[in-house]
């Protein structure tokens, strides 16, 4: 996971900040925007260089020991792979970019459509398990923090910091095999797999979301403990504004930095999770797709799933910081050892 | 008094720290003897018991050649724990190798790499790990590859980071200075200094390699037949899940076993490494008897025999009592340490949690404290605090902070509660109200900062301000400036105002009588204007006399006060100041003076002034 840290605000002198301080907001945001570029650029060779990086002769190892000769030239010309490399790195560029993503060994199916037909499903998921882990956490952490500031309360901070701990540890296919175990086949309370319908995202959402509510939750907690030993706090606590005031209107949008920087890291890594969770519950995402094509070896496939995944988790890393780059107008997020 | 192995101790011996201590160690203890026990039972084929579930003679159930799955579990260990052994020391060794190279090579050099492992970083393990496995093939070696370089990039970071700090140290600097090469540097002294933090990333990552490789044996991308790891056996198991649930559970559960234990030894070990000394107190200890005497009615502040204690006998603020009639301004004197602040915290209700704050009498406006409501508290005291900068919130608008008051205590609609606010910004001569109520705090230098906070208190109708230090933080322009503007706050509202100060100086210049407190107690009470020629107290005249003026020989140093004010667990039965004191004698050792009467408006306590 990323190190980030958050600038605290900065005394400026008394002259008008509208023009340096919206300037200097301006060239973090062209930075940002370099650095995805260049991350981006990196990853189309990445990408690229991976059918050539397996050893042997991929279109060989593809289609098996006992394919005709025959057949695997044929099949190494459509792809291109008896070119010259420079050639066939700029025709994959150019393909790329126009959106053709090459064709599926087995099936013979455009890769861009297998994609676009799946990715839906896998954002859904990553999206609403991602929405879910905020809702519930961020209360959550705010609660535990209120109840056991300054030490009060030792036996709710162990409890917390032990189940908080603990749910952190266990990996989501372990809660997707857990409660396709009890609630589906146990209980049948739901489906088991499959993608049909509302009761079906139920199990992998709750599966993807628990790790992630324990992580926001301890987050949320220590920001909170922070910002309430603040001197805005003392000053807010004077003013006698009634509790939910004082916490929601003080306290939480100054925790949200921190919060919402860790919610977007973790979106990459839901969809990251969304494999293993998919795999299990056999949900027609994309994570299910690489998993299939790389024990098939469709390199195709392969190739291009796992291109499509990095451009996304690049993609919402720029958002996230970007979004708050906008958002928070005191702080700034850097990495630390930038 | 703790010290720090107490502490490291203390963190070891949590039950967090103890669960994971005992998984880790079981776990190892099953790597070891697992397969030498049950390594036969594993492996012995049984025609008869094909794909069974849980039964008497196989708990976990049997599998497709009739195996016993209990004891494929437990064999299963060790290779699982190799393997993440190995994909852990890969992803190390790699990592180092890549966060250590920008020390060594030339400038562009490394910063391509540094750049590559920012890039990196930003990738899920997973997505790497996969990648990895493709090029690598399918199986163990694929996996154990992937997870090493899907852990390289952190430790690369890890690397870099702490290099970076180590760099600039002064042995590093002058080992170059001397021509050390720059490899002999970085494994002469870089390496060696940040090993530490290495290793407790190593323990850390051997948990998540493990679930990594789990996953992917899990998914058939690692493990495969007839070798088996819990991922594998996970693998075979999810296949029965519909028929046979506890086929997949038993190898989840260790699964899930070791990652919590090397989860929370992982932190245990962060923890232990972190902490440095922090002791905590549990006694308790009561306050004074109330006093019983007529409150004072003119007295628009009024506080008897105030008390704050700590759990463990620390006493900072000790049977303090004050009086603050309307319109006066009052400062308040002390080294820092000597309890004016909390002093300060008690009147407002806002002294943090463990203290505790006992008081025979305090009334605000002519009321108990405890009567009053938090709307009546809320505009009926304003406070204003040393640090401007961090006293208003920085994610809201100013205006709307102010306006909340209004809001919140009486009731004001927005739009009416901001006109206010504008109101009284432009009150405290904030130039350009209107604009500054839109903005944020970091958008006002200190000095305004400290103007909208003084507006904020004359929203309500404040019959008492209570300022610590609030000009210490700005500078010396600045200070005059806020200092007459609380002036001005006080002809004007009416209001008494309590200013703490440690600078004798401006307290004599703007107050009309001073208390000087010395280590919880008031020592002193006087007017400010007898101050250069009336003060009784030695600790009064000695402040006093450290002051600089135009007389002082600029030539020698500023005349101190030797020793240091006790810690307030540790004053004794006599007069605090009796250890610095140059007129003590046995008796201010041994017995403690009261404030007593000592000329007009004058109160000292002082066995040497009043014997």
């Amino acid at each position: 996971m990323t190190d980030l840290r958050t600038d605290a605000p900065t005394a400026r002198p008394d002259r008008s900040p509208g023009g340096t301080a919206a300037r200097r907001a301006l060239r973090t945001a062209a930075r940002r925007v370099l650095r995805f570029a260049v991350s981006l650029a990196v990853l189309l060779v990445a990408s690229f260089a991976m059918i050539h990086l397996i050893p042997g002769d991929p279109v060989r190892a593809s289609l098996g020991p006992a394919a005709p000769a025959e057949l695997v030239a044929t099949r190494t010309a459509a792809l291109g792979l008896d070119r010259p490399l420079p050639e066939q790195f700029f025709t994959y560029l150019g393909n790329v970019l126009t959106g053709d993503l090459g064709t599926s060994f087995l099936t013979g199916e455009p890769v861009a459509d297998v994609i676009a037909a799946r990715l839906p499903n896998t954002l859904s998921l990553a999206l609403l398990a991602t929405a879910v882990a905020l809702v519930v956490a961020v209360p959550l952490g705010m609660w535990a923090a209120v109840r056991t500031e300054n030490g009060r309360n030792r036996g709710t901070e162990l409890a917390f910091g032990t189940v908080t701990g603990t749910a952190v540890a266990v990996p989501e296919f372990l809660y997707s095999i857990a409660l396709v175990a009890v609630l589906a086949v146990g209980l049948g309370w739901f489906p088991p797999a499959g993608q049909a319908g509302p009761a079906t995202y139920v199990l992998p959402v709750l599966a993807l979301s628990v790790g992630p509510i324990a992580m926001i939750a301890r987050i949320t907690r220590v920001e909170t403990l922070r910002e309430l030993g603040s001197d805005y706090v003392r000053l807010a606590r004077a003013k006698r504004l009634p509790a939910a005031r004082l916490h929601l209107r003080h306290v939480l949008p100054n925790t949200l930095t921190a919060t919402l920087t860790v919610g977007g890291l973790l979106l990459t890594s839901l969809i990251a999770g969304s494999v293993l969770v998919e795999y299990v519950f056999a949900w027609p995402g994309l994570g299910m797709k690489i998993v299939e094509s790389i024990t098939q070896k469709d390199y195709p496939v392969a190739q291009a799933v796992i291109l499509v995944y990095g451009a996304i988790v690049l993609v919402v890393n720029l958002a996230v910081d970007l979004v708050l780059g906008a958002l928070d107008p005191t702080s700034e997020i850097k990495e630390v050892a930038a | 008094m703790r010290t720090d192995s107490d502490a490291r101790d203390s963190v070891w011996r949590s039950p967090s720290a103890i669960i994971g201590g005992v998984i880790v160690a079981l776990m190892a203890v099953l790597a070891v003897v697992g397969p030498l026990i049950w390594g036969a039972t594993a492996e012995r084929v049984d025609a008869a018991a094909i794909l069974q579930g849980s039964s008497a003679a196989h708990p976990l159930g049997t599998d497709n050649l009739g195996r016993d799955l209990l004891a494929r579990v437990l064999v299963a260990g060790r290779y699982s724990l190799s393997l993440a052994l190995v994909a852990t020391l890969i992803g190390a060794a790699l990592g180092i190798l890549l966060g250590a190279l920008p020390s060594v090579l030339p400038r562009r050099a490394a910063r391509f790499v540094t750049g590559a492992v920012h890039a990196l970083v930003a990738f899920p393990g997973l997505l790497l790990a996969m990648f990895t496995a493709v090029v690598a093939g399918l199986g163990a070696r694929g996996a154990v590859l992937g997870i090493g370089v899907a852990i390289a990039p952190g430790f690369a970071r890890l690397t870099q980071t702490l290099a970076a700090s180590v760099a600039g140290s002064d042995y590093v600097a002058a080992a170059r200075m001397l021509g050390v090469p720059r490899r002999r540097v970085l494994t002469r002294h870089i390496l060696p200094n940040i090993a530490e933090p290495l290793i407790l990333n190593l323990a850390q990552s051997l948990g998540g390699a493990l679930l990594g490789l789990a996953g992917m044996s899990f998914l058939g991308l690692g493990v495969q037949p007839p070798d088996f790891d819990w991922g594998r056996l996970l693998f075979d198991g999810f296949a029965r899940i519909y028929v046979d649930p506890e086929v997949a559970l038993g190898p989840a559960a260790a699964v899930a076993l070791a990652g919590i234990g090397f989860n929370l030894l992982g932190d245990t070990l962060a923890r232990a490494a972190a902490r440095s000394s922090a002791g905590r107190h549990q006694t308790d200890r009561p306050g004074p008897p109330p006093a019983e005497d007529e409150p004072d009615q003119d007295a628009v502040l009024e506080v008897r025999d105030l008390t704050v204690s700590f759990p463990g006998g620390s006493t900072p603020v000790r049977g303090l009592s004050l009086t603050l009639a309307p319109g006066e301004i009052v400062g308040l004197v002390g080294e820092s340490g000597s309890g004016k602040s909390l002093t300060a915290a008690a009147i407002g209700g806002l002294v943090p949690y463990p203290g505790a704050v006992t008081y025979a009498r305090l009334r605000l406006a002519g009321a108990d404290v405890a009567d009053l409501t938090d709307k009546e508290l809320g505009t009926a005291l304003a406070m204003v605090f040393q640090d401007p900068m961090a006293s208003l919130n920085p994610a809201l608008r100013v205006g709307g902070q102010l306006a909340e008051v209004a809001v919140v205590h009486q009731g004001a609609s927005r739009a009416d509660a901001r006109r206010r606010a504008v109101d009284r910004l432009g009150h405290v001569r904030l130039p350009d109200p209107e604009r500054h109520a839109g903005q944020h705090p970091h958008e006002l230098s200190g000095g305004m900062r400290q103007r909208a906070v003084i507006a904020m208190g004359l929203m309500g109708t404040p019959r008492v301000v209570i300022a610590d230090e609030p000009t210490t933080a700005l500078d010396v322009t600045v200070q005059r400036q806020i200092l007459r503007l609380l002036r001005e706050v006080v002809t004007e509202t009416g209001a008494a105002l309590l200013f703490i100060s440690h600078d004798i100086a401006v307290v004599g210049e703007l107050c009309d009588r001073v208390v000087v407190m010395y280590a919880g107690r008031v020592v002193e009470e006087l007017p400010a204007d007898r101050l250069a020629a009336g003060a009784a107290h030695p600790y009064t005249r000695a402040l006093i006399a450290s002051l600089p003026d135009l007389d002082t020989d600029r030539s020698r140093p500023l005349a101190g006060i030797p020793g240091t004010q006790p810690a307030p667990a540790r004053v004794g039965p006599g007069c605090a100041f009796a250890p610095r004191c140059v007129l003590a004698t046995a008796r201010c050792h041994g017995e403690r003076p009261e404030l007593v009467v000592h000329g007009p408006r004058q109160r000292v306590a002082c066995w040497e002034v009043t014997p």
